[in-house]
């Protein structure tokens, strides 16, 4: 086991040090012009003060060199000067072209809107979901199974966006039954967290719970024409019993899975809900400094941070399926 | 020729082919069946997914056609009709349902008043293409990685495990978002037209580059159980070449798991391409593709109802019959798999 362990948190590191690396090659070299946007900003763009602020970011040195510098900067501070000087503290993801603040504090101050978005519809999507699909998978054949795999054949079909937006035009605008959809920081006042939120997480929970509900009614049918299953109902265990206890213990690990991903996409940023709703969280921050001039620290900033949380979400899968699924050994 | 491997496989389960009842019943089918044959036979017989392979085929014949009725004059997706619209009303078309008449069936836009027919089945090409080509390469990719991996294991094979591990770790809405800018300009520079051209380039490059990973682990997996059947060994023996071995050898094997995939893959893409154009990314006004022209309708979702509602409920058409006729094509290819 600790094998294991020591194993995939040096493969997981790995990966993210590949990730870091491809990400800063991209942005570093991908731009015909990377100075340009920064250029753009302040003024007329003049030939000279384009030349200094390549030079000043670094774009006429090495990638490698470049690419230690910013590692360097994870772990002690860095001075970046483009025009003045800014202090940036370690860990250091650069000086934001657009705000000129240092990118991590901007990250940290964004990304509780966007975790409490994922929390919630993701809490939601998998109770509904897992529920509807179990009461289909024991109801199998019945109107209420046929409805369901009917209904989520259809929501899954209509884009995401537009049924966010439906729901935001006709919920919040026309009949104003919530009309304030955005973040407030739970810490400060709970109730309005949950009131600006309660939208956003019933759209995610409803459309992402029939995707749940058709795998686990899958997962379900599955285990329950496993011989376990039946020695349990011939030995006299209820049916409720029979259906919790032994079948949805072992359809739920693979729902685990999908779940931990899901739910570390919802991290790297719900970008079209935070985009809809109006909700200053990590996906509209990405989107907001991808428009033109492109805000290159920030841009990869978000795209690395997503990454990290991808890896950390598959490892702890990974770890949490020996914990729950007792016929995973590990080798 | 009357037990083919796959008729004795099948025999488990119960009532499916008909070939079989008349084995049982004592008539022996002196015909062997091929399993695309057999499949065949199983698809025809679901009354959903053969209403799903003609919508499917229905919305193919108008995406192949709207390229010769745009030329021949029939759709016109760019001219506007500002005489349908209303003044008085901010630029809404005039009369019922947004403006429907006979020359313009579904109406015109609100605006700058363009055919709404028009844009939708020009548009549905496009979209139709993108979705195509991105499919077709990135089961190409995953195919190819797959079947390397698999095949020849070891190095070569954990090398294209971490590659996987890689692509997956990216945020793909994230990165589909943040490369525009960069390899838009790069293949402006290499010469490729701007516009349209570029823009749609760049969905099905950015499509298969993030698609290709879950096909070519599932590709690997059967693979690996396919290397080991004599039929391959034969061929090693006879010192066929690796890609003799790869094309002639495993890949036929393969198609099945392949069809489904590029099926389901088809509506994905098309989602795709309307939710990237949604956030600014791919082919613009005035070309129209579903996802623009969607896009340009949201705004008008609650004063002009119907506008919003066609290109959603073409989009929804599409990606429903698509996702059915790929459930239906594993349905028949796999009966094993169950419902």
């Amino acid at each position: 086991m600790l094998g294991y362990i020591v194993r995939r948190l040096m493969s997981a590191f790995l990966v993210v040090v590949l990730t870091s690396m491809f990400v800063f090659l991209l942005f570093f070299k991908g731009p015909s012009n990377p100075a340009e946007p920064l250029c753009n900003l302040n003024g007329k763009c003049t030939p000279e003060k384009l030349a200094i602020l390549t030079e000043q970011l670094g774009y006429n040195d090495s990638v490698v060199h470049q690419y230690g510098i910013y590692v360097g900067g994870f772990f002690h501070d860095r001075t970046i000067s483009f025009g003045p000087k800014y202090h940036c503290d370690a860990p250091c993801l650069g000086i934001s072209f657009r705000t000129r603040n240092e990118v991590t504090s901007e990250l940290v101050e964004k990304f509780p809107a966007t975790l409490s978005i994922a929390v919630g519809g993701a809490s939601i999507y998998l109770t509904l979901g897992v529920l509807l699909g179990t009461l289909a998978a024991r109801r199998r054949g019945t109107l209420l199974d046929r409805s369901l795999v009917t209904f989520s054949v259809t929501v899954s079909a209509v884009p995401y966006y537009v049924i966010a937006l439906m729901v935001w035009i006709y919920v919040s605008l026309q009949w104003k039954l919530i009309e304030d959809t955005s973040y407030h920081p739970i810490t400060s006042d709970p109730l309005h967290w949950a009131t600006g939120l309660a939208l956003p997480w019933a759209v995610i929970g409803l459309t992402s719970s029939t995707a749940y509900a058709r795998y686990s009614r899958g997962q379900m049918i599955e285990t329950l024409g496993e011989d376990y299953v039946r020695t349990a109902v011939a030995k006299g265990v209820s049916e409720r019993g029979v259906v919790i206890r032994h079948a949805l213990r072992a359809a739920i690990v693979p729902i685990i899975t999908i779940f931990g991903l899901d739910f570390a996409f919802l991290l790297t940023g719900t970008i079209f809900t935070e985009v809809i709703f109006q909700i200053d969280g990590v996906g509209k921050w990405a989107i907001q400094a991808l428009r033109s001039p492109v805000d290159f620290p920030v841009v990869s900033a978000t795209v690395l941070f997503g990454a990290v949380i991808i890896v950390l979400a598959n490892l702890i899968v990974d770890l949490l399926y020996a914990v729950i699924d007792p016929r995973v050994r590990l080798a | 020729m009357t037990l083919t491997a796959s008729n004795l496989e099948s025999h488990g389960d119960d009532h499916f082919v008909d070939a079989e009842e008349d084995e049982r019943s004592g008539k022996v089918d002196v015909e062997g069946r091929s399993p695309l044959r057999l499949a065949w036979a199983r698809f025809r017989k679901d009354k959903l997914s053969m209403a799903a392979l003609v919508v499917t085929t229905l919305f193919a014949l108008m995406a192949i056609s709207s390229p010769i009725l745009k030329r021949l004059g029939v759709i016109d997706p760019y001219t506007p009709h500002q005489d349908l619209l209303d003044y008085a009303t901010g630029n809404y078309p005039k009369g019922f349902g947004g403006g429907m008449s006979w020359s313009h069936p579904l109406g015109v836009e609100p605006g700058l008043g363009r055919d709404v027919l028009s844009r939708l089945m020009y548009g549905a090409t496009l979209s139709l293409t993108i979705a195509l080509s991105a499919a077709l390469i990135t089961v190409a990719i995953g195919t190819i990685l797959g079947i390397i991996a698999g095949f020849t294991g070891g190095i070569v094979d954990s090398a294209v495990g971490r590659l996987i591990d890689l692509t997956l770790s990216f945020p793909a809405t994230l990165m589909l978002l943040a490369l525009s800018g960069v390899v838009v300009d790069r293949m402006t520079d290499l010469g490729v037209p701007a516009g349209a051209t570029v823009n749609g380039l760049y969905i099905v490059i950015v499509l298969s580059a993030f698609g290709w990973p879950p096909i070519a682990r599932l590709i690997r997996g059967q693979v690996l159980s396919i290397r080991e059947r004599e039929f391959v060994d034969a061929a090693i023996l006879m010192g066929a070449s690796r890609r003799r071995i790869y094309f002639k050898e495993i890949l036929p094997n393969l198609w099945a798991p392949l069809l489904v995939y590029f099926t389901l893959l088809m509506p994905a893409y098309v989602s795709a391409e309307a939710a990237l154009s949604y956030l600014g990314v791919g082919i613009k006004n005035p070309t129209p593709t579903l996802g623009n022209v969607l896009g340009g309708a949201l705004e008008y979702a609650y004063t002009d109802f119907f506008f919003f509602f066609v290109p959603a409920a073409v989009i929804a058409a599409i990606v429903i019959s698509f996702n059915l006729l790929g459930d239906g094509a594993r349905d028949a290819l796999d009966p094993k798999a169950g419902r």
